[in-house]
């Protein structure tokens, strides 16, 4: 820009110094001599609203066409308001809600083919499209069981194999626990979920819609999975545990201890204990602290969920989508 | 009855006289110049023949042309329409002896009234009343003034020769006479070469009150009752009206007859007006007669019920007068304005160019109803320097004047021109006008008038700025509309934030500015530092790009019509038309001064071969200021602002050298 910006291998200071010509800014390497004289600048602007003008049309001249390997379908809103979601979501997160009705609005026409319905029920996963583009949708609909961690890992291998992308909608506080599941082998079925997730070379888009605590994040594709953008809603939560759950479990260790060498815990010390552990948790769950931190890519309002996936899925689709080479996964 | 008629005219009348020949089974030939080629009474009529150059003079004036072109054609009758060639007494002659009809009265009647002394000597005497003057040819100063004391002052001294309101002089009292005759002598001498008089009383407040005849070739003739074309302004017609508010049945009778009797002294056949000026006790005096169908004889269809021009057609044919006079009667009351592109700001000087957008109100085309349109011109044709610029005749009826009135107020409210200025806001004011109203006429109106009908122009109100501002955000987001792709939405969408956007509109010269700001509350506009909620439909979008949009902001719904013109907005609203301009600071960033490359100094070795300034001169930017030849071709230096020149360094023929300054100049950068 004229009389504002300059381009120079050495600046006037370092010319002076270095043979000692005494030239102005502009007159080595400003505008005018650059765009006129030199050659190295291809447009002279006059002003600032000028060089957003020139910048305009250099980029409308770039001809880039974006690759679609999907033919559009036909978009069409949600028939279900986004705005609703705001009273779907409890204000007691222990209560349940059926994450399908988040899809419904989320999803073009609120039309969502769900694949394996009746087996692992606990994980929702569907093949829906946002804006015209297909998504293969991984959400969780309670704990995460055997079966869910098996259905998730077939789905994103499908996905996967037909190169569509990845949206995960995570609400999980952890894998189920006990002896039972255990026994089942819950740590290998998980482990294949996580293998999934983490080799999987389709674009991943993870929205954190309730709780993501412990096992679960990793299984739903957290931010050490690369998703290529990881939103929190304002109720979310993330730590490795719940406060309840880490106030419960020091309590309780802290109890043995206690009686282990015969003293006595009352209630109300047990409750003195526990309250700083679950206020140190909420406040470093928060999605404000969390997101100071770059835990995650922003903190968005429920209802524009379904304007954010389709902007990260249409950014996305400047590159072709990768062949997937899968992990082992540990049958 | 013909069964083919040419129509030797353009414009409205020329559609006017179509649509009549089409009710009626006539096939319909039209004649057009280069200007007129794709109008729309060529579109009008069955055939078309390409009669000659834009020019009036090489077209539609040339007889001969097109006197061939209705022979070729097989045309049995024209129709002269009026202006062009309907009062010609040599082109009348020349069908006659061709054979062709012309529909009009004979040439003897056109030359008897074409002379304005002739045509007053014959109505002496046949006994029509005039002006008390004196028309003759002693120009005896002493004499004239004599004849001045006998007429009775206030008196009107007129060139003889003259016209256009030259060579005219009002005298007040006998004092004045001697000095106001020379002083008009010396005018009509210089302006016409001619510096004889003629003195009329002067009658103050004259009513304009013509009288449509009809006669056949039996010998009858009819009035079809009286017009009233009062409001005018410098003599040029500007409202009509039928009937003429005040008049008496015994007036109108005596007017009538003394119509008729001017017809007949003349052996008029068809359709003619008899102008008379009136004054207001009711004596009136023989003007002129005009031996041609006139602009405004819609109003009389109006009244009346009848189609002037079959009538015109029928007589033409031979037929007699299809009714008599007591089977004619008045229902109802009519009024008639003229739509001009023209531009009352700015002395009324006619506007040329391309009519961007056309609306009009409900109306019937060229036939009877409560809103009638003649008009010559569609959306999307240009209005040309070559001819009158009349854009379309809006004519109401009611079954009272105020009834009329009202209509009148309602139509101009709905009739909306983008492309040329018009006089539309001008005629609403004029209806509203309280003389008007009151029926209170008199040729000067208008002039009295001036202060309110031509107010000085003011800035629009802030519900304007945010009608326009709508119109662009939701031609914005209807953009954005057509792509799948989220990111080339245009709505404003923003993560948790707000949307701000600034439009810098130009009304006249003032910049005004609206900020509009788009959030998950709603959008809002922030005009004249008033802050209100937004809310903007589009109802339909007309053809020719015009919008309709239904805004409410600040508590007031508006609707209106948007024509956008590139950067400038045409609103209509509320009966007013309001024009704006967008100024986008991008596409007008590189205004600023961005230097000429080459500057002053030669850019290579050559030959100065001319220098078009020297010192002193005062240069503009992008002036050429010398020229140089250098590898076969020519380069020009050029002013790269405006300044003075100080120097020139080399003359003409010499060689300079590459970077050799050439020209020096003050106040350049």
């Amino acid at each position: 820009m004229r009389n504002q910006g300059t381009i120079f291998l050495g600046g006037p200071p370092l010319v002076k110094a270095a043979t000692g010509e005494e030239v102005s800014a502009e007159d080595l390497g400003g505008g005018d001599v650059h765009t006129r004289l030199s050659g190295v600048a291809d447009h002279l602007a006059a002003n600032d609203h000028h060089a957003l003008q020139l910048a305009r049309q250099a980029v409308a001249r770039l001809n880039r066409k974006k690759p679609s390997p999907f033919a559009p379908s036909d978009a069409g809103e949600p028939l279900y308001d986004p705005n609703e979601i705001n009273g779907i979501i409890p204000v007691d997160t222990r209560k349940p809600f059926d994450v399908r009705e988040i899809i419904a609005r989320i999803v073009d026409r609120s039309e969502f083919d769900e694949f394996k319905a009746r087996f692992g029920s606990t994980l929702v996963t569907g093949f829906a499209s946002i804006y015209g583009m297909p998504v293969g949708i991984i959400a969780n609909n309670g704990i995460l069981f055997s079966e869910s961690a098996q259905k998730g890992a077939h789905f994103i291998e499908l996905c996967a194999q037909r190169k569509i992308p990845l949206v995960f909608l995570q609400n999980i506080t952890g894998f189920m626990v006990g002896r039972k599941y255990e026994n089942e082998g819950i740590a290998r079925h998980g482990a294949k979920l996580v293998t999934a997730v983490a080799t999987a070379a389709v674009p991943k888009f993870t929205i954190l819609i309730g709780g993501s605590f412990g096992a679960g994040n990793y299984g739903m594709c957290g931010r050490a999975y690369s998703p290529r953008l990881l939103f929190m809603w304002p109720n979310a939560r993330i730590s490795v545990m719940g406060g309840e759950q880490a106030a419960s479990v020091l309590a309780t260790v802290r109890r043995e201890g206690i009686e282990a060498k015969g003293g006595q815990w009352s209630a109300e010390d047990e409750q003195a204990f526990k309250d700083p552990i679950r206020a140190q948790y909420e406040k470093e769950g928060h999605p404000y602290y969390a997101t100071a931190r770059i835990w995650d890519d922003g903190i968005i309002l429920p209802a524009d969920t379904r304007r954010v996936l389709g902007l990260g899925l249409s950014a996305a689709m400047h590159a072709p989508i990768a062949d997937t080479r899968f992990g082992v996964f540990r049958m | 009855m013909f069964n083919t008629l040419l129509i030797a005219n353009r414009g409205e009348i020329a559609c006017r006289v179509a649509a009549t020949a089409r009710k009626l089974g006539i096939r319909t030939v039209a004649v057009y110049s280069d200007a007129d080629a794709q109008a729309k009474h060529v579109a009008s009529c069955d055939m078309a023949v390409h009669i000659g150059g834009s020019a009036a003079r090489d077209s539609y004036l040339k007889a001969d042309v097109i006197l061939q072109a209705a022979l070729e054609t097989g045309a049995q009758a024209v129709h002269p329409g009026y202006g062009f060639l309907s009062e010609n007494e040599t082109f009348a002659v020349a069908c006659a002896q061709s054979g062709v009809t012309f529909v009009g009265p004979p040439a003897s009647a056109i030359a008897a009234m074409g002379s304005k002394s002739a045509a007053k000597a014959l109505m002496e005497k046949a006994g029509v009343p005039l002006v008390p003057g004196y028309h003759g040819d002693n120009q005896d100063p002493d004499f004239l003034h004599q004849q001045a004391d006998l007429i009775g002052y206030p008196v009107l001294i007129k060139a003889s020769a003259g016209g256009g309101g030259k060579g005219m002089r009002v005298v007040e009292a006998s004092e004045q006479f001697q000095q106001a005759l020379s002083s008009c002598k010396r005018e009509a001498s210089a302006s016409f070469g001619d510096d004889k008089v003629l003195i009329e009383r002067y009658l103050k407040k004259p009513r304009h009150i013509e009288i449509q005849v009809f006669a056949d070739q039996h010998g009858q003739c009819v009035y079809l009752f009286e017009r009233d074309c009062s409001v005018q302004r410098r003599h040029q017609k500007v409202i009509e009206e039928a009937p003429a508010p005040g008049m008496t049945p015994e007036r109108r009778q005596a007017m009538g007859e003394a119509a008729v009797a001017a017809a007949k002294a003349v052996g008029y056949v068809g359709a003619g007006t008899v102008e008379f000026i009136a004054e207001p006790d009711g004596r009136f005096y023989f003007m002129e007669m005009n031996t041609r169908l006139q602009v405004e004889h819609p109003v009389t269809e109006m009244i009346t019920g009848l189609d002037l021009v079959e009538w015109q057609l029928r007589i033409a044919a031979g037929e007699p007068l299809p009714l008599s006079q007591d089977q004619l009667e008045i229902k109802g009351h009519s009024i008639e304005a003229r739509i001009y592109a023209e531009n009352p700001d700015k002395g009324f000087l006619p506007s040329v160019g391309k009519l961007l957008y056309l609306g009009l109100p409900d109306h019937v085309a060229f036939a009877r109803g409560d809103i009638r349109v003649d008009g010559g011109v569609r959306s999307g044709d240009t209005i040309s320097p070559f001819y009158d610029p009349m854009i379309a005749k809006l004519i109401v009826w009611g079954e009272n004047r105020d009834q009329a009135r009202a209509r009148m107020i309602q139509a101009l409210a709905d009739t909306q021109v983008a492309g040329v200025h018009t006089n539309v806001a001008f005629l609403s004011r004029l209806m509203s006008d309280a003389a008007f109203a009151a029926s209170d006429l008199d040729t000067g109106l208008i002039e009295r008038q001036r202060q309110t009908l031509l107010p000085p122009p003011q800035a629009c109100e802030a519900s304007w700025l945010a009608l326009a501002s709508a119109a662009v955000l939701a031609s914005q987001s209807a953009q954005g509309q057509a792509s799948q792709d989220p990111w080339a939405r245009t709505d404003g969408w923003r993560m948790g934030g707000a949307y701000h956007r600034d439009l810098h509109w130009l009304d006249g010269e003032a910049a005004r500015r609206v900020t509009y700001r788009l959030d998950r509350t709603g959008a809002s506009f922030v005009v004249d530092g008033v802050d209100a909620k937004v809310e903007w439909k589009v109802q339909a979008e007309v053809a020719d790009g015009a919008q309709t949009l239904q805004i409410s902001w600040n508590g007031r719904n508006q609707s209106g019509t948007v024509v956008r013109d590139g950067e400038r907005f045409h609103l209509f609203s509320l009966g007013r038309h309001v024009t704006l301009t967008l100024h986008d600071p991008l596409a007008h960033a590189d205004d600023e001064d961005v230097e000429h490359a080459g500057g002053l100094t030669a850019p290579m070795p050559g030959k100065i071969i001319a220098v078009q300034v020297k010192a002193g001169d005062k240069v503009k930017r992008g002036q050429p200021l010398l020229v140089m030849e250098a590898m076969k071709m020519e380069h020009t230096i050029s002013a790269p602002a405006d300044g003075t020149v100080k120097e020139v360094f080399f003359a003409v023929g010499e060689q300079v050298a590459d970077a050799a300054v050439l020209i020096s100049l003050d106040g350049a950068h």
